[in-house]
């Protein structure tokens, strides 16, 4: 991870400005492929088989472990075919879209006091904005395939990523008002410096007070991801793959690809906003404020942040092998008549506590 | 097909691909969408043609025939023995069950009736071919919703009774064991204490699949109120089986007809349901299959000793007549009308096939529904290609 | 025979023979045969003209649940099994139309099931095609014959008046012919011999037949 240059740096060498830029961007593709990598493998192949009663891929290296190599180097090799009628340079960006909005969504998440990419004042709303970019892709992905499957799939996403986006956002504003903060370098800090009712025993990660809207986001960011319950786009038994069923080889491992890093971005996201980040309750090592926190955290916050990733990934997808999907009316009437109500609730409670205690 | 010529060939080859192609234009006053007979949802190759509007269906219908094997002329040039052979591939999942008809009919003919060890194996079998059959049944609902998992464990459980099966019969899928006057064979030693366990086994099957799927909130508000058949549209339409069931018309063939298999030495509750929608029929078939399980341990109970082969003439000619047996199998009411002219083979046989009858309905229930339901109403029809097509 | 001159009523299925009764009364000429087996089963002829009211007075009567509709090709192939070895000389084979129970009088006749689901049995239906081979639909009565009428008409070539649809079912839109009579070949057994020539057994003569063994063993399953 990327040290800023103004603090105390961890190698005995000034790193010039083009390493720290090429340590960045090193760092962004670890943070967004190695969380997939995990997922795919873990929870994918692994506990998906576990929960069916079977073993999952056991051949590709021990207990199956190179099968993510393996199918990337399946996909890779494949033909790369455009339908004829397809708007072939729309067809082709498409999935560029969704997975470039995956990379900027992570470079806002910081991982460590020091280990961050970049720390925005307005981190919350930065990240927001650019997790709707994938929704674009999807449309397009949808329109440019010259199928009707991929249509139906492509409108019935546009529906949906734009009804979800809103419980999203309003669940966030409730940890936003919690913490006085949209930098999520604060959002961290406040966590892990706050007390419940004057103990500080495990600070105060917004799960606790905001646990609404740690449900309401949990079920956006389901539905943001497009997976079951919320898989209508995809909805493998009618749509055959929904938007992205011209879609084979490079491009496919792409859509891939960003489906399960994006799963680990919200997660990471997830974590930050409502468990407490990178960060351990400050009160454990005696810090008061983020200029006390020791250098090791930023190897130990990385590690920190990848375990809370993991386990909020695993709900996800413990929900996505198990329920079946709804339908798309029912599924608009739930965010419509249920999130988003009840995530104004969670606001305006929160502002009054807020401002009342 | 030789008859046609070239040219006629030709024509027809390029008809097919027209119509199979999805069609790119989008006429604003509807989208006509073709559920095609490749599909991951279609029990095999089905193939309907929906006009939408949105995402709702203003018409539907469904084109079988994708894979009509022409079972009614293969049997003219068959002998009897040889028709059991080509009719276990009509209803594959259940195919035991395909064989009684038909054999009870020959039977009928000749006057023969399988000795009470063999009517009883009979019904065991039959309905170890219920439960295999709709074991999967049940697992695919779940995967036809978006829940890819019940369908592993109904695979899973399903393996045993195939393994039953096969260990009587010498075949899981297609055991050709049914014979003119009784059974090719009689059971392995062992076979019934281990039914006894495998039903054990799908009972607990039952019960974990109605807790994962059938109590899920998604799964209901999926399945309610959705398809519904009123139960004279259903009997107009001959819709049989579970889907009569659960539009309330109380008719079972094992408990309303008198055949010469052991139904009637045991007690058995036939599930109906009120409603008639898609929820309805789900149920009912979850509780048939439960109730399938206690049916095979009462026969096991009560297995009497003896042969399991009448006396037949060892060459099998049916003397000239006509007969009509049909039985409740897995997917309804599957009946033969065999006509025979006293020789080797059959005359004319119409197998009447259950999901022929059941699909004949979807363009009636598929009208204003929406996409996601057309597949939630066809799974719970639940046909077989291979009973619609023969 | 016509209903004037029908066979006393066997004894001890009033169920089976009320019907016949009902529908005498509501068809009058048009009851031509009925064939009675007590307790099994019960088959009824009707005439051409009165097969869709037939469907109405079953229907009436409570036979509300359609099983099956179809139809009969009574002339024998011509063309036999297809299993005769094809070096050898074999004499053509008698194309007399003979019908079956209830009689006929035409080498077509179509044929449905209704059943009655409270009183748990069913009736057969017969009635003769004419050579127009034109007959009404059932539609009216049974909305499930729709399918079985398009069957039909693509198999045999009937076609029947009042049916809003009639197209193929299962055949493609290009075929030629009607399969499922007795003189369209089944091509398989004309292309190339029938493997199992060689294995045709010979018929056993009358006293091995008569002495019928225990067990009767399977004839080897056939290709088609």
């Amino acid at each position: 991870m990327m040290v800023s240059t103004s603090s105390t740096i961890m190698m005995a060498a000034e790193i010039p400005y083009w390493g720290q830029s090429l340590l960045r961007v090193l760092g962004g593709i670890a943070a967004v492929l190695l969380p997939a990598g995990t997922i795919v493998y873990v929870f994918l192949f692994k506990m998906m088989s576990f929960m069916q009663s079977r073993l999952g891929p056991m051949e590709a290296g021990p207990y199956g472990s190179m099968q993510l190599l393996a199918e990337v180097g399946k996909w890779l090799q494949k033909e790369d075919i455009v339908p004829e009628k397809a708007d072939a340079f729309i067809f082709k960006i498409a999935p560029l879209v969704v997975l470039v909005s995956t990379f900027l969504l992570v470079v806002v998440v910081p991982f460590g006091p020091d280990a961050w990419f970049t720390n925005f004042q307005a981190g919350v709303f930065y990240a927001l904005a650019i997790g709707s970019v994938s929704v674009i892709g999807i449309l397009i992905a949808g329109w440019s395939s010259a199928n009707k499957y991929s249509l139906l799939g492509g409108l019935r996403a546009a529906g949906q990523l734009i009804a979800y986006e809103l419980p999203m956002v309003l669940a966030v504003v409730g940890v936003v008002i919690q913490a006085g903060s949209m930098n999520l370098q604060q959002i961290v800090v406040a966590q892990n410096t706050g007390e419940i009712f004057g103990w500080g025993g495990i600070g105060l990660p917004f799960v606790l007070t905001q646990g609404l809207g740690f449900l309401i986001f949990m079920i956006a960011v389901q539905a943001e991801l497009t997976q079951p319950p919320f898989d209508m786009p995809i909805a493998e038994s009618e749509l055959v793959s929904g938007y992205m069923t011209e879609y084979s080889g490079f491009r496919f491992l792409m859509f891939f690809i960003a489906e399960f890093a994006t799963a680990g971005v919200f997660a990471f996201i997830a974590a930050v906003l409502f468990l407490g980040g990178w960060g351990v309750p400050f009160s454990w090592f005696g810090w008061e404020t983020l200029a006390d926190v020791d250098s090791w955290m930023n190897v130990a916050g990385p590690v920190i942040m990848l375990a809370k990733m993991t386990a909020l990934t695993g709900i996800i997808m413990w929900v996505r092998f198990t329920y079946p999907r709804f339908r798309e009316d029912q599924l608009q009437s739930f965010a419509w008549k249920v999130l988003i109500p009840l995530s104004i609730l969670n606001i305006v409670v929160t502002a009054v506590l807020k401002v009342a205690v | 097909m030789t008859m046609l010529s070239e040219r006629q060939q030709l024509s027809y080859i390029a008809a097919q691909a027209a119509d199979a192609r999805l069609n790119v234009e989008l006429e604003t006053e509807g989208m006509t969408l073709n559920i095609g007979p490749q599909h991951p949802a279609t029990h095999g190759t089905l193939r309907i043609i929906a006009r939408l509007d949105g995402e709702q269906v203003v018409w539907a219908e469904p084109v079988p025939g994708y894979m009509h094997r022409g079972y009614e002329k293969l049997t003219e040039v068959r002998t009897f023995p040889q028709v059991t052979t080509l009719i276990n591939r009509i209803d594959w999942l259940g195919s035991f069950a395909n064989e009684v008809p038909f054999i009870l009919a020959a039977e009928q003919l000749m006057e023969v009736e399988a000795p009470p060890r063999a009517q009883y194996i009979r019904t065991i079998l039959f309905e170890l071919s219920r439960i295999a059959n709709v074991g999967l049944f049940l697992g695919d609902l779940g995967v036809q919703m978006g829940a890819v998992t019940p369908v592993f464990l109904a695979f899973r459980d399903r393996e045993h009774v195939l393994n039953l099966i096969e260990g009587a019969t010498g075949g899981r899928f297609h055991p050709n064991f049914d014979r003119i006057g009784g059974l090719k064979d009689d059971l392995p030693a062992g076979w019934v204490a281990e039914t006894r366990q495998v039903m054990k086994r799908m009972r607990m099957f039952c019960d974990e699949l109605e807790d994962l799927l059938f109590g899920n909130e998604i799964f209901q508000s999926r399945t309610r109120n959705v398809g519904v058949i009123p139960a004279d549209v259903a009997k107009s339409y001959g819709l049989s089986g579970a889907n009569l069931r659960a539009s309330g018309v109380d008719w079972d063939l094992r408990r309303d007809q008198a055949l010469p298999m052991a139904w009637d030495k045991v007690d058995f509750k036939v599930w109906t349901h009120p409603d008639g929608d898609s929820w309805a029929r789900c149920w009912v078939r979850l509780q048939e299959t439960r109730e399938s399980t206690k049916i095979v341990d009462q026969l096991l109970d009560g297995l009497p000793a003896g042969p399991v082969m009448a006396k037949v003439p060892r060459i099998i000619k049916v003397p000239a007549g006509e007969a009509w047996v049909s039985t409740e199998n897995p997917l309804g009411e599957m009946g033969y009308y065999v006509v025979s002219k006293g020789d080797l083979g059959p005359f004319r046989v119409k197998i009447r096939s259950a999901s022929f009858n059941n699909i004949s309905i979807a363009s009636w229930v598929l009208k204003g529904v929406y996409v996601p339901d057309i597949i939630t109403i066809l799974a719970s029809l639940y046909f077989i290609l291979g009973d619609i097509d023969r | 025979m016509d209903a004037a001159d029908a066979p006393a009523a066997l004894p001890g299925d009033a169920l089976r023979e009320g019907v016949v009764e009902r529908l005498r009364a509501d068809l009058g000429a048009g009851l031509i045969d009925s064939h009675l087996v007590p307790q099994t089963d019960l088959w009824v002829r009707v005439s051409t003209e009165a097969w869709a009211d037939a469907a109405a007075s079953l229907k009436a009567q409570g036979f509300d649940y359609f099983c099956f509709l179809s139809a009969l090709d009574w002339m024998p192939s011509p063309y036999g099994k297809g299993e005769d070895d094809p070096t050898v000389e074999k004499e053509p084979l008698s194309t007399e139309v003979v019908p079956g129970v209830t009689g006929g009088d035409t080498r077509f006749q179509v044929f449905a099931r209704v059943t009655d689901v409270r009183r748990h049995f069913g009736v057969t239906v017969k009635a003769d095609v004419p050579d127009t081979l034109e007959m009404p639909s059932w539609i009216p009565s049974f909305a499930g014959a729709n399918w079985h009428e398009r069957e039909t008409h693509e198999m045999f070539g009937i076609t029947f008046a009042g049916h809003p649809d009639l197209r193929n079912l299962y055949l493609p839109g290009e075929f030629e012919g009607y399969p499922l009579r007795k003189d369209f070949p089944l091509l398989s057994r004309m292309i190339k011999p029938w493997p199992g020539i060689v294995d045709v057994e010979p018929m056993p003569d009358a006293a091995e037949e008569e002495d019928g063994t225990a067990e009767a063993t399977p004839e080897e399953g056939g290709a088609a």
